[in-house]
């Protein structure tokens, strides 16, 4: 099953970065990083099958720094928010030296 | 899933089935995901997503993994997103979004190029003197247990980087609340 | 031959191992002591520099002399100046003690030292093998292993006799003619380390090494011509001076590329065992001796690099004495008489260094007739006697040549030491009255024999030595010369060879005929010095002539000394006819060194006749004479008038004045053109357009071009550097998954 699961994580990484290029909503845009985050969990796991249990390790760390990722990231956000009234990305250029 | 019996490529076709199925739910969730206007709804359809790719980690015989993904992703940072979108109170969906429908196709277009690549470097690129006998996991998780075989590298091999994972989530923790914080408050009191 | 060479490169062989020549590395290092001695008095005395310091209050410019026209301009300046006060006192360095000690003092040593070594060699009996000391390894380079080594033969031993004897005795003389001088132990900071060069260049066991002695003589020469350096005149006679030596290094380089391209060898003793290997007279020795004769027409002025060593007087009179007449000029001749073996097997190279000398000597002779500035006079009359060393060492009478180079030493010094005399009073006779006119001059001079009895005797002796009146020194070098070269005119190589179609005899006819007229223009121009400086009347002033007055006895008594060497210097080297004493003692002496050579020249020729020989001397004698005479009775110092009120020359006196225009044609041809094309294509094209405008300018519009567009993708759009981002991925990937 190997090679299917490596399909199916292709796609949903790809749906992933499609998503990131096309959605403006910073909220959304992050769910698309975490559904690239899982695509390549999907990865991990179908090869710690094949390779060996380290790829589930390394799915957990993954899986933290998600969870570190979204705790930071989402405050980000509220934070942004409260400054601007808005969480549209077209609207945010704070990244401009 | 205990295949042991089975000779590797001569799966059940319940299996193989069962396989195809989450995986297709997986993305059709995922493409209804992104085209949802309402985050409430993508949101959602993305536990949807989250939930199948547990079902497939299960089938690939890496059941704590899918059960770690449901408590932690489906459950806690979806749960944390939806949240923040009810606090914002982003939930009707903003008009315009999305980009415009030229962004939409050269993305849509990325998309296929960058599966395209993909499946170029897998086909050409997956080890095959390295990999392990047909249903080794499976019965190593039969013999052990299937949390021995993660905890086992985890806490040998891993156990550094494991111990520092504590450290980024504490800083994780400090950095939201730092964030999440109002502003002025943290002066007043 | 060889097999006495290698004998003594093995140690413990030598006669001289164990003698005081094993301290020979002594003899330059005490310059170099003096050297760090006075250069560090000099620094400090900078750098201490208080409001009542003398070099602060008057300027570096005030100097006894500096080469005529500058000075005028810096009293000019100093007239003008806030204070108005002109009439300086004469405030001595504070650190001039300390540097008159040190200064000579080590010359002094060193002589001595040198002289104990001159005795051991006497005292070690024949001598066939140079004694070499090896300090260290320089350059061990694949198979090229230069040492850091001492030669010590009898023609270094010579070289550096007349080097620290000379030197010694113008360190002596430079202690009164500088003592106003504020930078007076920078002054004897630079000759002792040029002293130091130039005791390596006439010490040193191999090419590189003496290359390196006469480099640093070059720099020495460059540092001391602009010594009174804030005149921009004395400046820029020492760059045109390094700049025109530079020319000649280049050849010397090549000379020694080429030496250890084939002979693999760099060495004396290397090259004089390599040289056994090339074929006589072939492309590739000619070739290396006329790029080392390139070399040597730069440092030793010759056509047609002569052109600096007449405005290096504008240096202190001590240095146009030491560098530019008795030594540093003279390394051309002692490097050609040091590579006699590469000389005596490139017929064609001989034949050229003899005309190339001739020329020289003739051309610098005329030019010389005409020169109002004394030590101009001196200056062409060093350029011409040079010429003559040339013809000496180019026709294989290497003895000659160093002997004309030894007397020469003598005799020029003289005379430049004593015209440093004269400057030197004419200069404090005109500080006394505030008169600004030139000290150098001979329109300004006349009867000056009355104020300065012993510089006019000695300078008499001096300039019968270089007439060639029996039996002052020059009369026997010169004449050696000249008869060497009529010899082998007559049969020799180099007769035997032929330049441009014309056999070598005619060619050696030719320069003989050349050297007689120099030697009867040298005669008249010598005379026509003396007769303007000290006889006649008295052409400086009513006012300044009361305070002319004979320099003190630390000027004279070096004068003394150099007279009496003068006189007697010709019994170094006496010739067969004149048995005064020991005849050929020098000749004897550099036998080991040169005689081979000599008679490789020679190729089996018998003796000249008495009686040839005896025309030969009584027509020298005639035309030294017959020079003298004519400028005695045809100058008349009565009609003479001061520079002021001198009108212009005209027709050919006016083309001799001018120096026949040489450096005007060089301005034009060389000079001019080079700055035009540098100007032109090489600053504004090369360097202005395609370096800066393009290399350094170009670069930095692109650096701004890239660093523009990458500007543009920091929009601070998130979204956009998701594309990029995105870009990049499929970039990387895709170069993964074409290959």
């Amino acid at each position: 099953m190997l090679a299917e699961a490596l399909f199916f994580s292709a796609v949903l990484f790809a749906i992933g970065v499609v998503g990131v290029l096309t959605r403006r909503n910073a909220i959304i845009v992050f769910m698309c990083v975490e559904l690239m985050l899982n695509a390549v969990n999907l990865t991990f796991v179908a090869f710690a099958q094949s390779y060996g249990a380290a790829g589930q390790v390394f799915v957990f760390f993954v899986m933290t720094v998600a969870a570190a990722e979204a705790a930071v990231g989402l405050a980000i956000i509220i934070a942004l928010f409260r400054h601007r009234q808005t969480v549209d990305l077209q609207n945010i250029n704070l990244l401009k030296g | 899933m205990v295949v042991q019996d089975m000779p590797h490529g001569t799966l059940p076709l319940l299996y193989t089935f069962h396989f195809y199925l989450f995986g297709i739910i997986a993305i059709v969730s995922a493409l209804l995901f992104v085209t949802r206007k309402s985050p409430v709804a993508a949101a959602l359809w993305l536990v949807n997503t989250m939930f199948s790719l547990a079902a497939l980690y299960v089938m690939l015989d890496a059941q704590f993994i899918g059960v770690i993904q449901v408590l932690v992703y489906a459950g806690a940072i979806m749960v944390v997103f939806l949240f923040v979108i009810m606090l914002l109170n982003l939930g009707q969906g903003v008009v315009g979004d999305a980009r415009g429908l030229g962004w939409k196709l050269i993305a849509g277009a990325v998309g296929v190029a960058l599966l395209a690549q993909i499946f170029a470097l897998t086909r050409s690129r997956t080890p095959v003197n390295l990999t392990l006998p047909a249903g080794y996991t499976a019965q190593q998780v039969e013999r052990t247990g299937a949390i021995t075989p993660i905890a086992g590298p985890l806490f040998n091999e891993y156990l550094l980087a494991f111990e520092v994972t504590s450290v980024l989530l504490l800083a994780a923790i400090v950095g939201a609340v730092v964030l999440g914080k109002q502003r002025g408050e943290g002066d007043a009191g | 031959m060889i097999p006495l060479l290698q004998a003594a490169a093995t140690a413990g062989t030598h006669p001289l191992t164990g003698t005081i020549a094993e301290w020979v590395w002594l003899v330059p290092l005490l310059p170099l002591l003096g050297f760090v001695i006075n250069g560090a008095l000099s620094l400090a005395s900078v750098f201490h520099a208080g409001p009542g310091d003398p070099a602060l209050a008057h300027g570096e410019a005030h100097g006894v002399d500096d080469g005529g026209h500058g000075h005028a301009a810096a009293h000019d300046d100093d007239a003008h100046g806030a204070t108005g006060d002109d009439h300086h006192p004469v405030v001595r360095h504070r650190f001039a003690g300390v540097a008159s000690i040190v200064g000579p003092g080590v010359l002094i040593l060193s002589f001595l030292l040198a002289a104990a070594i001159f005795l051991a060699m006497r005292g070690a009996g024949e001598m066939t093998a140079p004694f070499i000391q090896r300090y260290f390894s320089w350059m061990p380079v694949g198979d090229m292993h230069i040492d850091a080594a001492f030669q010590l033969d009898q023609l270094s031993m010579m070289m550096t006799l007349v080097v620290t004897g000379v030197g010694m005795l113008i360190h002596l003389f430079s202690v009164g003619y500088m003592q106003d001088d504020p930078g007076y132990p920078r002054f004897f900071a630079y000759l002792n380390l040029f002293v130091f060069f130039m005791l390596v260049l006439v010490l040193a066991g191999n090419y590189p090494l003496l290359f390196i002695g006469w480099e640093g003589v070059g720099v020495c020469s460059y540092l001391l011509i602009g010594f009174w350096f804030s005149d921009k005149v004395n400046s820029d006679a020492g760059k045109k001076a390094f700049i025109v030596n530079r020319i000649g290094d280049v050849g010397f380089l090549i000379a020694m590329f080429m030496m250890f391209a084939n002979m693999h060898a760099l060495d004396f003793t290397g090259v004089r065992e390599g040289a056994a290997s090339l074929p006589f007279g072939g492309i590739v020795v000619t070739t290396i001796c006329l790029f080392l004769f390139l070399g040597c027409a730069g440092k030793s002025a010759q056509i047609p690099l002569y052109t600096w060593l007449p405005d290096a007087m504008a240096g202190p009179t001590p240095v146009s004495a030491l560098i530019h007449a008795a030594t540093m000029v003279t390394a051309g001749v002692y490097l050609i008489a040091r590579t006699n073996v590469l000389f005596s097997m490139a017929p064609v190279a001989q034949l050229v260094v003899v005309i190339i000398g001739a020329l020289t000597a003739i051309f610098a002779a005329s030019i010389g007739l005409k020169q109002w500035d004394i030590k101009k006079v001196l200056a062409y009359s060093t350029v011409s006697q040079l010429g003559y060393m040339f013809i000496g060492v180019g026709s294989g009478a290497y003895v000659s040549g160093l002997f004309h180079l030894v007397t020469h030493a003598f005799f020029k010094a003289l005379l430049f030491l004593g015209s440093g005399s004269v400057i030197f009073a004419m200069h404090r006779a005109y500080h006394h009255t505030d008169n600004h006119d030139d000290a150098q001059d001979m329109r300004n001079m006349g009867g000056l024999k009355q104020y300065m009895p012993v510089t006019f005797w000695l300078m008499w002796i001096a300039t019968l030595a270089i007439a060639g009146i029996p039996p002052f020194a020059g009369f026997f070098s010169k004449d050696e010369i000249l008869g060497g070269l009529f010899a082998r005119a007559q049969h020799s190589t180099i007769a035997s060879a032929s330049l441009f179609g014309i056999p070598g005899s005619g060619w050696l006819y030719f320069a003989y005929l050349l050297g007689l007229v120099a030697a009867f223009m040298t005669a008249t121009y010598m005379t026509r010095m003396m007769i303007y400086t000290f006889h006649g009347p008295n052409r400086t002033g009513e006012k300044e002539r009361g305070h002319l007055a004979e320099a003190p006895w630390i000027m004279t008594g070096p004068l003394v000394v150099l007279g009496i060497l003068s006189a007697i210097g010709g019994w170094l080297n006496l010739p067969e006819f004149a048995p005064l004493g020991r005849v050929g003692a020098l000749e004897h002496w550099l036998d080991p060194v040169v005689g081979e050579s000599t008679a490789r020249v020679m190729a089996g020729a018998g003796e000249t006749s008495a009686s040839l020989e005896y025309t030969l001397v009584g027509v020298a004698i005639l035309i030294a004479v017959g020079g003298i005479a004519l400028a005695w009775t045809r100058l008349k110092p009565e009609s003479l008038v001061p520079k002021r009120e001198a009108a212009p020359e005209e027709g050919f006196e006016k083309v001799l004045v001018n120096k026949y225009y040489v450096d005007e044609i060089y301005d034009k041809t060389i000079v001019e053109p080079v700055v035009g094309v540098s100007r032109g294509l090489l600053w504004r094209g090369i360097d202005a357009g395609l370096i800066d405008g393009v290399g350094v300018n170009g670069s930095a519009y692109l650096a701004r071009f890239v660093g523009w567009i990458g500007s543009q993708f920091q929009s601070g759009q998130l979204g956009t550097y998701a594309w990029v981002l995105v870009a990049g991925v499929l970039a990387v990937l895709g170069a993964f998954s074409i290959r």
